[in-house]
């Protein structure tokens, strides 16, 4: 093991257990960025909030039991820092041409653009997705909600803190403007847009922030698991970590979505019907538009995994930078070079398999991972409406729905997976993916209950509290 | 949280399947590797979780925070847990009072549920006991695990097989010095190979039984020994060397080496004066019998076995290939009954522990009809089912319904199996 602390020190201007301040060039560079980062988080963060005091999580040390420390803190005053997980002297790089060698303290000359692009990138959806959240705190459907949100505002925050330091750290001068540039795009700007689609998109609503966690940072997993292999070990070790908090968002996602869910079911059950229109009337969503939230959502997350066949992904892993997902947990020779992988792509208007290189396809590896533990939680929902005795049935749509990049991109698709023509597309793409009119009609319920205990019509109470509080506890305090 | 067994009573930890979202921080975080999944679902190992409660806090759903009181011969398996949509509810006092064995264990109770219905594939696996017996003696596990691993020292390895063969199975001797190391006959240690795998993975640990008894190789030391056998070709019979087997077959005296456990809360031996106990292994399954012997041994020293028959049934290739066939020959005959297979000596017939078990059914039938007999199975996987078949033929051949006999050996925790 290294000789890492696993304690955080807080002492400093940036939290952080990694020695910072004896690296003082580091040190001053960062805390350079650091007011530009208060700044964009005044400027963009979380809309009034700033005098609340929120019950956040906050790490006080990588092991198990120091990094869950609850407590009520003004979100401002949140101990952004840098984290890593503990390091093994003797790990080795375990994929890619590089196997068996030691994995890397500082970044290989020849690998130096690539690394940078990989970790610009993640950084980029860290602050994007605070940005698109920015206004959701004004509509929360209770005070518990309005907590998570709060909680995965901070931690994407963090997020960006762990992705800068690897900047400064390890990529000097452009490091720092690429960490400088973090801050001067924004999520749906016309001008200097985030990198990524999926994080230009709106998050309108809480339905759609309860997707997009859902999905969303679900991808966040997948990559982050996928660089959590990495053979740059700061890199690995920082996204390990990173997944622990992670792991919130995507539960924020997957209960909201249950809970909207039971609430129909019990709507539907109450005045027996399965009018959308009278279910809607009562002030519930109806589980066609929630279909059409998922379809949605689910399309536009897995572009993010990239195109279908991809030279970078085969580079990025025979390099040994980005690994596959649980690649340590796979018993084959992690070189996969003469192996195949089936992509789709629509010949003579039919979608068929072709076999492609194992390395070109890695993306679509990644996606079909992502896609078996998408399909996973929506059975978990399903559940919730089968329980209620209601017979509809919640799916993700073909893959090849509504795709904008790879070999699907622009091609038109009915959720079934039939190849349509554009007029079909025309008719029926307001029963695929939410109208305008259902976008209006989910903002309508969007008003804000933050009375302790309390709940908006649309959505059930948790299950249970946050860190075994009771579902009443006062989780913000409103200053 | 005590997972401690107290009155055949353990608080199972449980993972909720309809809260948990499978974001794996538990499995992640687990020091002890307690957890796993499948494509449905995140589950404990009842076994192995020490309640350490590391998962609790970084759980994001709280449905980590999950136990469940039931008897430690009904606890929940990995693989009933993985079917799960919902958690069980839990059981009502009243059934979770232990089966009473202390009031009549020399008589085969009344028919209960049979563990697999008759015209089922017969599967042995599913007759082997999960409780220790009654009168074994508290098991301290899991006190060690990889992060906080114990360094022993090798104190004597010596080759216990004929010398000049092949195969050569070690006598290892470890010495914890003044770390506590408590262990009990049956029961079995981790030792973590240096160095790291083709993948740059620190190696896991591999599980050794235990070889010698309760007090120590050498009575009123803290050490213990081990049956190591150097392996030299994989199940294939293709050359490969063993990463642990030939680590340790290698030591010296003077090495160190990096133990975790001890592991094993069944598989342990009754101390009743009266109990019987019937031993069946292949090579270094003999590790436990050799435990339970040599304690066995000691005790008798002191007049309280006297009543206590020990039968010993062991296979191996050839005589050469035998671990301890010497000190096994020196055992009184009036103390030990010992019945040795050889698959593969020249120009003899091949015979195996279950041969051997048929040729002495009719001793055998008088131990199955005594409730003090316990009986023990270990070593190669592919000679469980022949025993368990073996003992089920001489039982039947008796008139004692193996759906009875084995169900009551079972829950009464008399019949164990061990193997790999």
């Amino acid at each position: 093991m290294s000789a890492l602390p696993s304690t955080m020190n807080y002492s400093d201007k940036i939290p952080n257990n990694v020695n910072l301040s004896e690296d003082r060039t580091l040190q001053r560079a960062l805390e350079q960025w650091q007011p530009n980062f208060i700044n964009w988080w005044d400027d963009v963060g979380p809309e009034g909030s700033t005098n609340h005091d929120v019950y956040l999580r906050t790490a006080v040390s990588v092991d198990p039991q120091g990094w869950a420390q609850f407590g009520h803190v003004k979100m401002r005053d949140y101990r952004w820092g840098i984290f890593l997980n503990p390091g093994d002297a003797e790990r080795k790089v375990h994929f890619g041409d590089s196997l068996g060698e030691k994995v890397w303290q500082d970044v290989p000359g020849e690998h130096r653009a690539n690394l940078r692009r990989i970790i610009v990138t993640q950084g980029d959806t860290e602050p994007a997705s605070v940005e698109q959240q920015r206004h959701l705190g004004l509509t929360a459907p209770s005070m518990y909600d309005l907590r998570n949100l709060f909680q995965i505002n901070v931690e994407e925050g963090r997020h960006l803190w762990a992705m800068v330091y690897l900047l400064h750290k390890h990529f000097g001068r452009d490091g720092r403007e690429e960490a400088d540039a973090l801050l001067q795009r924004t999520s749906g700007d016309q001008d200097n847009p985030r990198i990524l689609g999926a994080f230009n998109e709106k998050t309108p609503d809480w339905l759609a922030f309860f997707m997009f966690t859902y999905f969303t940072d679900r991808d966040g997993k997948f990559q982050l698991a996928a660089l959590a292999e990495s053979a740059f070990d700061p890199l690995a070790r920082t996204t390990k970590f990173m997944l622990t908090e992670e792991a919130h968002h995507m539960f924020v996602g997957e209960s909201g979505v249950s809970r909207v869910i039971a609430r129909t079911c019990q709507v539907m059950n109450e005045l027996k019907t399965d009018d959308a229109q009278k279910i809607r009337a009562a002030g519930a969503i109806d589980l066609a538009t929630i279909q059409r939230y998922l379809n949605f959502h689910y399309s536009v997350t897995i572009d993010l995994f990239g195109a279908d066949q991809s030279s970078n992904a085969a580079i990025f892993y025979s390099s040994g930078l980005k690994g596959r997902y649980e690649e340590g947990k796979r018993e084959d020779d992690h070189l996969l070079k003469g192996q195949t992988y089936k992509v789709l792509e629509v010949k003579e208007g039919q979608l068929v398999e072709k076999d492609v290189p194992m390395l070109n396809a890695l993306n679509e590896v990644l996606r079909d991972d992502f896609i078996k533990d998408s399909v996973a939680g929506v059975n978990r929902w399903n559940k919730v409406i089968e329980k209620a005795g209601i017979p509809t049935r919640l799916s993700v749509p073909h893959k090849a729905f509504n795709r904008q990049i790879g070999a699907l991109a622009g091609i038109k698709m009915s959720p079934d997976g039939r190849v349509v023509n554009a007029v079909e597309w025309a008719a029926k793409q307001d029963e695929w993916l939410p109208s305008s009119e259902d976008f209006a009609f989910v903002a309508s319920l969007m008003g804000r209950v933050v009375e302790p205990g309390k709940f908006a019509g649309w959505i059930s109470p948790p299950v249970m509290g946050i860190n075994r509080q009771p579902i009443d506890f006062e989780y913000v305090r409103f200053g | 949280m005590d997972m401690a067994v107290e009155a055949g009573v353990i608080n199972q930890h449980l993972i909720d399947p309809e809260i948990c979202i499978r974001c794996n921080t538990c499995e992640a975080i687990c020091p002890v590797n307690a957890i796993t999944h499948d494509d449905n679902n995140y589950v404990v190992r009842a076994d192995v979780c020490n309640g350490c409660m590391a998962c609790i806090s970084p759980c994001p759903t709280g449905s980590i925070d999950n136990w469940r009181k039931v008897l430690v011969t009904k606890a929940y398996s990995i693989e009933e847990q993985l079917s799960w949509e919902v958690l069980p509810a839990p059981l009502p006092e009243e059934q979770l009072v232990a089966t009473p064995s202390l009031a009549a264990p020399a008589t085969i109770t009344p028919p209960v549920p049979a563990a697999a219905p008759a015209e089922a594939v017969f599967r042995s696996s599913d007759w082997g006991a999960t409780v220790p017996p009654w009168s074994a003696a508290r098991a301290f596990t899991n006190l060690y695990g990889p992060k906080n691993a114990v360094t022993a020292t090798v104190v004597g390895n010596y080759n216990c097989t004929e010398a000049g063969f092949e195969s050569e199975t070690h006598h290892i001797v470890l010495d914890f010095g003044s770390m506590p190391f408590p262990v009990l006959e049956g029961q079995s240690i981790g030792v973590i190979p240096p160095g790291s795998d083709a993948l740059g993975k620190p190696h896991v640990a591999r599980q050794y039984s235990i070889a010698s008894s309760r007090n120590g190789e050498r009575p009123g030391y803290n050490n213990l020994a081990l049956t190591v056998k150097r392996v030299t070709q994989d199940h294939q019979g293709n050359a490969v060397r063993g990463i642990a087997s030939n680590y340790l077959c290698d030591a010296k005296v003077g090495d160190t080496v990096r133990v975790i456990g001890p592991f094993g809360h069944s598989f342990l031996m009754p101390n009743h004066p009266r109990s019987n106990i019937v031993m069946v292994c292949t090579g270094t399954g003999s590790a436990p019998m050799r435990a339970m012997t040599e304690w066995r041994r000691r005790l008798r020293a002191s007049g309280k076995f006297e009543g206590g028959k020990l039968m010993l049934f062991f296979g191996a290739r050839s005589q050469q290939e035998l671990p301890y066939f010497g000190p096994l020959q020196s055992l009184p005959k009036d103390f030990i009954d010992i019945h040795l297979a050889y698959s593969r000596t020249p120009g003899a017939p091949k015979r195996y522990v279950q041969d051997l078990l048929h040729e002495r059914a009719a001793d055998l039938a008088e131990l199955l009809r005594d409730g003090s007999t316990h009986i023990y199975v270990c070593g190669l996987k592919s000679m469980e089912e022949g025993v368990v078949l073996a003992l089920r033929d001489v039982a039947e051949g008796a008139g004692l319904p193996w759906e009875t006999l084995g169900a009551t050996l079972k829950r009464e925790g008399r019949l164990h199996l061990e193997t790999y």
